[in-house]
């Protein structure tokens, strides 16, 4: 019969983890995929925020003698037609990428959450209407929905961040009004209903907590989409306007006439915008097993 | 702790003025639903002293836990309202209140505890965020005093270690634990009047007894009166002082508990005391060997399709063509014992012999 070694085992089950650092490296070996990705979202977040000090060049001035320089030498992934640095142009594109994302999805959510709040909580016509247009929204996909709000709002960056935050608010407010419809009948709202608690302060108090964590793991999720749509959008000319260096915007400059003369000018923007995508995706995949109760032991 | 004790003082000298803390009188709670009117609580009417036990017995169906609900004014609307009658806490009717009025009497002048305390407490809060949340609504302003007063509460109610107890989460303690931790947020804002919703029935055997000593000494300290609903008549007799028996909706026998066990004189509730297993029953002694438990036949008919005459007749073993034909009087059959039943003679004569 095998000898059961009990420490290892409660090693292995974290019996033994103390302090933030061991908390730390407890998810790591736990979820070593999603220490990959926090890994990969650490260094983009790095990179946007320290790129004046990443980066040899100024992203925006041309310099004609290295237009098209292939990668090595003074300019390490290359120069674009007019001669601006691809390396600086990848660093100071991820503070686009960055801004988009994450307001993107911070808007979308917030309105998407106040929506869903809404409509669950309260219902009545308010409920109808709302979820009615949620379908419609719905009905077309997102990079559709965020082309046709991006032609009409006009190219800029903060209109770049609505034109992808709308078209998020269905996929957040479903969640939240489903989680709501079941949370709004359990004991403990009748309970806060017993002390005296006022229907609005259920709602924030009560309710809107327990939806967070279904919440967290759909805005990772909806992050690395966001990113998506942004450089989709940057490719078809609505994105971010030049001389902005986005990722998208990089790609579609080059991709019709360079991408057989100057290939570098479209894998290292490509590279960027999947590791970036591939590192939301690992992390928030973590993230729901994590916050998953039935994988929890 | 001194100053629980003081106002455990206060509370004692106020408790001292014996009287009625809230009187309900002809309370009709009605159901507007597909399948037509329901009378869930149809002119009910008693009135609970100060610092008193109250049951209120049934079966599943009988109107007491909506009975209970309408004391909070918490019976949802649609489909529910109450349409008549009225409820007097110290003096002011709960049914004129608006919401906001309403509002500030939950929590603070009557409050209640839940069957289930495994869903009762808010997952995602802290034991001491919940407690203290009911005293940061109606009694102070200060965070901090509300959470020095949630520790002292859980000391209150017997839940060991309330320093560390008040930042844990709902899923770290155990459901007796949790249903102490309920008491203890029902009781925060020292109310006149708690309503105990089958308070034990989602707990096991051995904590029921710890729950009900706890809301007993509770009861004897803070001077609270405690509205005990419950079906089990073996709660009752170890915790309440009087009882009220409801069927469909309406009630049926009123009496002190002692009275009440010794001479049953509605043939429903001499029903349910016949359905509690007894161990003279079970150990084939004497006469009485095997014999079965016996059982109410059938069930609470539906509320909105009852009989004409009494509404307990169909189940009964002792109706005759009277009862079909007429509901029977409330009346006092026997010093503070009322019921409303024709053959409440013969009842007794049956318990007895």
């Amino acid at each position: 019969m095998a000898v059961i070694d009990h420490q290892a085992e409660l090693n292995r089950a974290g019996a033994n983890v103390r302090g933030r650092l061991g908390g730390l490296l407890f998810f790591i070996r736990q979820y070593p995929l999603g220490a990959i990705g926090g890994l990969i979202m650490i260094a983009f977040l790095a990179t946007a925020i320290f790129a004046p000090m990443l980066a040899n060049y100024d992203p925006l001035s041309t310099n004609a003698r290295a237009s098209l320089a292939p990668p090595g030498g003074a300019h390490a992934l290359g120069a674009d037609f007019m001669g601006r640095d691809v390396l600086a142009r990848i660093i100071y594109g991820a503070r686009i990428s960055l801004a988009v994302g994450v307001g993107a999805t911070v808007v979308g959510c917030l309105i998407g959450m106040t929506i869903g709040l809404l409509s669950g909580f309260f219902g009545g016509w308010f409920d109808l209407i709302v979820q009615r247009l949620m379908d419609i929204m719905q009905s077309l996909p997102l990079l559709v929905m965020a082309l046709v709000m991006a032609a009409s709002l006009g190219p800029s960056l903060t209109n770049t961040i609505i034109a992808i935050a709308i078209p998020l608010v269905p996929n957040v407010a479903r969640i939240i009004r489903s989680n709501t419809l079941s949370l709004r009948e359990m004991p403990f709202v009748e309970a806060a209903r017993a002390v005296g608690m006022s229907e609005t302060r259920i709602a924030i108090h009560h309710v809107l907590p327990n939806t967070l964590a279904p919440l967290i793991v759909l805005a990772t999720a909806q992050l690395g989409s966001a990113i998506l749509v942004e450089s989709a959008l940057a490719f078809l000319g609505l994105g971010v306007p030049e001389p902005h260096p986005s990722w998208g915007r990089m790609l579609s400059e080059s991709a019709a006439e360079y991408v057989r003369t100057a290939p570098w000018l479209v894998i290292f923007p490509g590279i960027a915008i999947s590791a970036v995508v591939f590192g939301t995706n690992l992390l928030g995949d973590a993230i729901r097993d994590m916050l998953d109760p039935r994988q929890r032991f | 702790m001194a100053t629980l004790a003081a106002r455990t003082e206060t509370q004692k000298a106020a408790t001292a003025g014996k009287g009625a803390v809230l009187e309900v009188e002809d309370l009709q709670t009605y159901f507007y639903t597909r399948n037509g009117l329901v009378k869930a609580v149809d002119g009910v009417s008693f009135s609970l002293q100060r610092g008193e036990t109250l049951a209120i017995v049934g079966e599943s169906g009988c109107g007491k836990s909506v009975t209970a609900l309408s004391l909070m004014r918490l019976v949802a609307d649609p489909p529910g309202r109450i349409v008549g009658g009225s409820m007097r806490l110290d003096g002011v009717d709960l049914v004129g209140l608006d919401a906001a009025a309403m509002r500030l009497v939950r929590g603070k002048e009557i409050s209640m505890i839940f069957q289930e305390p495994m869903t009762s407490l808010n997952p995602v809060m802290t034991i001491g965020r919940q407690i203290s949340e009911a005293l940061l609504l109606h009694e102070t302003n200060s965070r901090k005093a509300a959470l020095a007063r949630a520790v002292e509460m859980l000391n209150l109610v017997g839940i060991p270690e309330p320093q560390q107890r008040v930042k844990e989460y709902p899923h770290q303690l155990s459901g007796g634990m949790r249903q102490r931790a309920m008491i203890a947020m029902a009781l925060a804002c020292n109310p006149k009047v708690l309503i105990a919703d089958e308070p034990t029935s989602a707990l096991d055997v051995t904590i029921q007894a710890q729950i009900l000593e706890l809301i007993a000494k509770l009861r004897r300290e803070l001077g609270t009166a405690v509205i005990l609903i419950t079906h089990d008549l073996g709660v009752v007799a170890e915790t309440a002082e009087r009882v009220i028996v409801m069927y469909a909706g309406r009630k049926v026998e009123e009496a002190g508990v002692g009275e009440l066990f010794a001479h049953p004189l509605h043939p429903y509730t001499r029903g349910l005391m016949n359905s509690i297993p007894r161990l003279a029953l079970m150990r084939s002694e004497g006469a009485k060997a095997a014999t079965r438990l016996q059982e109410i036949p059938g069930i609470v008919p539906a509320l909105s399709n009852l009989p004409p005459g009494c509404t307990f007749a169909p189940r009964c073993a002792f109706a005759s063509d009277e009862c079909r034909r007429a509901y029977p009087p409330y009346e006092q059959k026997r010093d503070g014992h009322w019921a409303a039943c024709w053959h409440s003679d013969k009842v007794a004569r049956a318990s007895d012999g």
